[in-house]
Order: C-alpha cells, then sequence, then structure tokens
C-alpha cells in the first residue's frame, strides 16, 4: 500500500482547490465522484492525480444528479465518498443531498460558490448559502462549514468527513471562487499526528454472511406510505440533529465585549470585517466581529449572546441578504439598536469600504 | 413443475403476499430473479436498488441488501455501490419511466461507461404508480391519462427502444436482451445469463422485461394477455441484442 500522503507537517503555498484534494485524502477519502463546473474543477484535477498514487478512485459522472448519487451509492458501500460542485451543480445536488437527509448517508460535498442566479459567472459570490443550508424538500438536516482561508478549508475538509461519519448527517465544506483559485500558505498535516481521531467508515449494504440467514436483510428507504408513519420516521432525525447542534456548531467572535459596533459576516468575507475591525480600532472606533462557521447549525445562543451586549450590527455579505435571514432568524424578538446591511450579491468586499461605511455612519 | 410453486429461497416470506396489483407482472419478474439468485448463489453478495414508481414496492422483497432510491436516480446509485465496492453485485430495478425518461441520461451513460451493474427495466407502457400517464414506451394510439385521445407520434414520438438503444451503444462485454412475462422460460434463461454477465465482470448487463399493467390499461385478464402478446409485442420483439461471447438468441 502506498504511503501516506502526507509525511510530516510542512508549509505549503497553494490554491484553495488544490488544499483540498490534498486535505480530502489526508482525511482517508477513499473515493470522490465528480462533474466539471468552475470554480471547483482544479479538486478533480489534483485527485485525479494524487489519488491513484494512493490506492484512491474516481469517476467522472454524466452530470450533478449521477455525481450525488453514485456518492451516496459509495457511503453506502462503506467507503469515504465525496464530491464537489458549484453553482447550478449545487442546485441539482439538492436531489440526493435530501436522499442523504432522509436516509443519514454521511456524503461529503465540496461547495465553491459562483455567481447566480442561473449560470451568472465562474467566479465567486455568497449565493449559495439559501441551498446549501436549506435546499431541497426537507428540513435542512446537513452540517455547512463556511470557511474564510485555506488552512480552514485543510482543516475543514478533513472535519466534514468526521462530522459525517460521526452524527450520519450529510456536510457541506462551502467555499467559493475565490478561495477555489487563489494561492495562499498553510500548513498541511496528518489529522492523526495532531491527535484527531479519524471516524472509521460503517458499511450500510454488502455485510457479511447471507441475509435471511446469518442476519437480517438490510432494507433502505426513503419512502412512507401514510402521513403518521413518516412522522415517526422523521421526528427522531429531527432529535438526532438537535443534539449533534450542540456539538459542532462553531462561531468565530472577537472585541464583543466593548464594542460599539459589530459586524456580521462568513466565509472570506470574514477577512475583509477583521481588517476593516483592526483598522477602525486603530482610529479608537469599538468594533466587534462575529462569524458563524457553521451555517448548518446556526450559532443562534451565541449570537443572542452578543445581542444583550451589543446590538449595533453591521451585517455585510456577497448576496442579497442570505446570511441576513439566517442571522435574523437567531435575533428572532431580541430588541436591536440597529441593523445596517451591506449586500454585494457576486461581488467581492473590500476592508476600505466597510471602514468607510461604518466611520459615516458614526459621524 | 411443482418446484416453481414455491417461494424462491431469497424472498422475503415476512413481506409476502406482496404489495404489487392482481395481475401485475412485477410479481413474476421478482420470482424468476430470486429463482436466479438461489441457483447463482448471489444473496449475500448482491445488492438491490429500487427505483421510485411501482417498483419501489420491492424495497423489502428480498432477503437481500436493498435501498430504495429517488425516480430514475437507482443506476448511478448502484454505480457508486460498484465503483466503491467491486466485490458487491448490485443490481438496479426500474420501470419504463424511470429507465427511459428521468433516468435516461444515466442508463445511457451507465451504458457508455460499461458500468458493472445490472438494470431490470420493468416495461409496462406506462406510469403506473402515478395512476397510468404516458410513458416513453406507450404504444402510438394508447389511451392514458395524459394522452387521452391515443398516444400521437406526431406530437409525441414513437415508443422508446431501450434495449435496441442500450445494445447501439453498449460495449464488448456487455449483455442486453428483452424478455417478457408471457415466456416464463425465456425470460429465465435471459435473467440467469445477465446476473452471470453481472458475476463475470464482463460489462453492463441489462434486461428489459415486457410486463402488465391491467389496473391502469382497465383490461381484464384476457386482454391483459392478449395486449402483451399481440400489442406489445409488435413493437417491442424479445429476444438477445447484445451477449458478451456475441452468440445471439433471438
Amino acid at each position: 500500500m502506498a504511503e501516506k500522503p502526507i509525511q510530516e507537517e510542512k508549509k505549503v503555498f497553494m490554491t484553495g482547490n488544490e488544499v483540498i484534494a490534498w486535505a480530502a485524502l489526508a482525511a482517508g477519502a477513499d473515493i470522490m465522484y465528480g462533474y466539471p463546473i468552475t470554480p471547483q474543477n482544479e479538486i478533480m484535477h489534483y485527485w485525479t492525480r494524487l489519488a491513484p498514487k494512493y490506492g484512491k478512485k474516481f469517476l467522472q459522472t454524466e452530470d450533478e444528479l449521477s455525481a450525488g448519487f453514485t456518492t451516496l451509492g459509495g457511503v453506502l458501500a462503506g467507503r469515504k465518498s465525496f464530491s464537489a460542485t458549484a453553482g447550478p451543480g449545487t442546485t441539482l445536488f439538492q436531489e440526493p443531498l435530501s436522499m442523504a437527509e432522509m436516509m443519514r448517508i454521511p456524503a461529503v460535498v465540496i461547495i465553491q460558490q459562483r455567481g447566480g442566479p442561473s449560470t451568472a459567472t465562474v467566479i465567486y459570490s455568497q449565493q449559495e448559502v439559501n441551498m446549501v443550508t436549506y435546499g431541497g424538500n426537507g428540513e435542512g438536516w446537513r452540517v455547512v462549514y463556511s470557511t474564510a482561508t485555506h488552512q480552514e478549508l485543510y482543516d475543514y475538509t478533513i472535519k466534514s468527513f468526521n462530522t459525517a461519519w460521526k452524527y450520519r448527517f450529510p456536510t457541506f465544506v462551502l467555499g467559493d471562487g475565490y478561495q477555489a483559485k487563489m494561492r495562499e500558505p498553510l500548513v498541511m498535516y496528518n489529522p492523526e499526528d495532531r491527535g484527531i481521531e479519524m471516524v472509521d467508515p460503517v458499511a450500510s449494504v454488502g455485510l457479511p454472511g447471507i441475509p435471511g440467514k446469518d442476519r437480517s436483510a438490510v432494507h433502505l428507504r426513503n419512502t412512507y406510505s401514510v402521513e403518521e408513519e413518516l412522522y415517526d420516521a422523521t421526528m427522531p432525525i429531527q432529535e438526532d440533529y438537535d443534539r449533534m447542534a450542540k456539538e459542532v456548531v462553531e462561531w468565530d467572535e472577537r472585541n464583543i465585549d466593548d464594542a460599539d459596533v459589530v459586524i456580521i459576516s462568513h466565509g472570506v468575507v470574514s477577512r475583509a470585517a477583521i481588517a476593516a475591525m483592526n483598522r477602525l480600532r486603530d482610529k479608537g472606533i469599538k468594533v466587534g466581529y462575529f462569524r458563524p462557521i457553521t451555517l448548518r447549525p446556526f450559532p443562534d445562543e451565541q449570537l443572542r449572546k452578543v445581542a444583550e451586549k451589543c446590538s449595533n450590527f453591521v451585517l455585510v455579505e456577497s448576496a442579497l441578504g442570505q446570511l441576513a435571514r439566517l442571522v435574523k432568524a437567531a435575533l428572532f424578538n431580541m430588541p436591536i439598536e440597529k441593523f445596517d446591511a451591506v449586500y454585494k450579491p457576486g461581488v467581492g468586499i473590500t476592508a476600505e469600504e466597510l471602514v468607510e461605511r461604518i466611520e459615516n455612519a458614526l459621524k | 413443475m411443482a418446484e416453481n410453486l414455491a417461494m424462491p429461497k431469497s424472498w422475503n416470506v415476512e413481506t409476502k403476499p406482496h404489495k404489487f396489483c392482481p395481475g401485475c407482472g412485477h410479481g413474476l419478474v421478482l420470482k424468476v430473479l430470486g429463482e436466479v439468485i438461489d441457483e447463482l448463489g448471489i444473496q449475500d453478495r448482491m445488492v438491490f436498488g429500487v427505483d421510485i414508481g411501482c417498483s419501489l414496492l420491492a424495497w423489502d422483497f428480498f432477503n437481500v441488501d436493498t435501498v430504495q432510491t429517488h425516480h430514475g436516480r437507482t443506476n448511478p446509485v448502484m454505480v457508486g455501490i460498484k465503483r466503491a465496492n467491486p466485490d458487491l453485485l448490485p443490481i438496479a430495478y426500474m420501470g419504463d419511466g424511470g429507465g427511459y425518461a428521468i433516468g435516461s441520461q444515466h442508463l445511457v451513460n451507465s451504458a457508455f461507461r460499461n458500468e458493472k451493474i445490472m438494470a431490470i427495466v420493468v416495461n409496462n407502457v406506462n406510469y403506473g404508480m402515478t395512476g397510468g400517464q404516458m410513458s416513453p414506451t406507450t404504444l402510438p394510439g394508447q389511451k392514458t391519462e395524459t394522452s387521452p385521445y391515443g398516444r400521437d407520434p406526431e406530437e409525441t414520438g414513437n415508443p422508446t427502444l431501450g434495449p435496441e438503444m442500450v445494445a447501439a451503444i453498449a460495449s464488448p462485454g456487455a449483455y442486453v436482451a428483452r424478455a417478457t412475462v408471457s415466456n416464463m422460460k425465456q425470460l429465465k434463461r435471459y435473467m440467469k445469463k445477465a446476473v452471470e454477465n453481472l458475476i463475470a465482470g464482463n460489462g453492463f448487463s441489462f434486461l428489459e422485461v415486457i410486463s402488465s399493467c391491467p389496473t391502469n390499461w382497465r383490461t381484464n385478464a384476457k386482454q391483459t394477455w392478449a395486449f402483451m402478446e399481440e400489442d406489445m409485442a409488435k413493437y417491442f420483439k424479445t429476444g438477445e441484442l447484445r451477449t458478451p461471447d456475441e452468440s445471439k438468441e433471438g
């Protein structure tokens, strides 16, 4: 068998898509199923170059529906399986992912957001938040990690396999075209070397023994005959999700205690938010920062605690209120001093414009 | 023929009698499949995938690990399983709507890639579960809920010839055949050869089975049989279209 893909910790300088391919290898992923769409293509490009060296597999499917459903098949066969997509591909992925939610199939899917709606741009946006958090005909039973840096792409790609297989909910890493295509430094490592215990995959079908003789046959379904039967099947899933939520929810907050204004953002935009906060702090303006890392489950309680201290919010996102909808739901019924929003669908956001916006607002 | 009256050993007796309508052909197809599973001893390696439509009613039919998927998506789920664990023997089971309409891109590309899985399309020339709409294989002039004046080929094309389509694009090693529940001996021969091809891992195995739907055809027993053996048989010729050694029974 081939050696471990990463022998020791090392600092590297690479694009986000390459980072993800390496992270999937480090996480012990067995097989990738994929269909070309920009800006995620290089994940497949690197995976197809690296995978055979380590006994891993790849299948290029006929479309994203097939990429999604073959990924589910790989998981059912007991292999760590993943895919990657974007934009209209994310739309098609909602069908297989809804099956994954209903049948508790721990698929991992990397989303590199591009502009929307429709084909739009191949570059960048944060417009796939609605779809990735609550897409499909269901209740949003998935975990969504929104990353901001290449280090996080590495860390959360590894973590997504563990979250998926531990809790058996489909898990997304939500990046974007900027993260996919730009190069920046990060440290790659073997998760085991850092004490991260990787969760072993478990097969759902093809178990040892003859079904009906040595063991019961596995009969997996997502169809139910009557309303009450469905209710009895789905409510335990919600209970599992709620239990899991407390354990997996993640967020980042800085300078909240003395803040006069708090910037809320997620993903790569958080980097502009942090830079703006630091520059304004240098000018004596007390700015805080809050960032949900898991968009599903959302850090509701943590944000409400922030709002108890400071509820003069500036929300900023490269979409027309998709993060804002999650934030407002989390803050429901709380007294809010001010809720200013910067919406730039499909367009990047700089620290400079945030500094100017907040300075003007405080004048 | 006493043995033919017994249930195949691979059947799950706890879910019998089965859930299909009286006169439906699914029970016959699944009986033959059960016999072949028994004879070839694949109960522990097979994974049965059932589509949405009447085929979903077979989700607990066998003592075989079974996954009920989405409409048209059984082929890719089975492909995903096979690619991840080549020791398993995935068999996708679907109707003509799942195989030739919503799942046609998956069928075509599974055949193009010569996926080492088996697909069975039970062709009863309509969408049975949803109440008898026109399907890709509905015959010209046939009345359904969405072709109440009869299917007009000028408007909606001619019946899909699934095995002919698959045979045209299949690679060496593929097995492609059409059988009918009105000829059980032939059905059994083709089913067994298809499953043997799956076990051998030669290539894509594809079997269409002409089947009955008296509920939606609104036919009595005699009319049902006549429709299958006369009307359907005119369009859908039984026989082997591709075999791994290219020796066809026709």
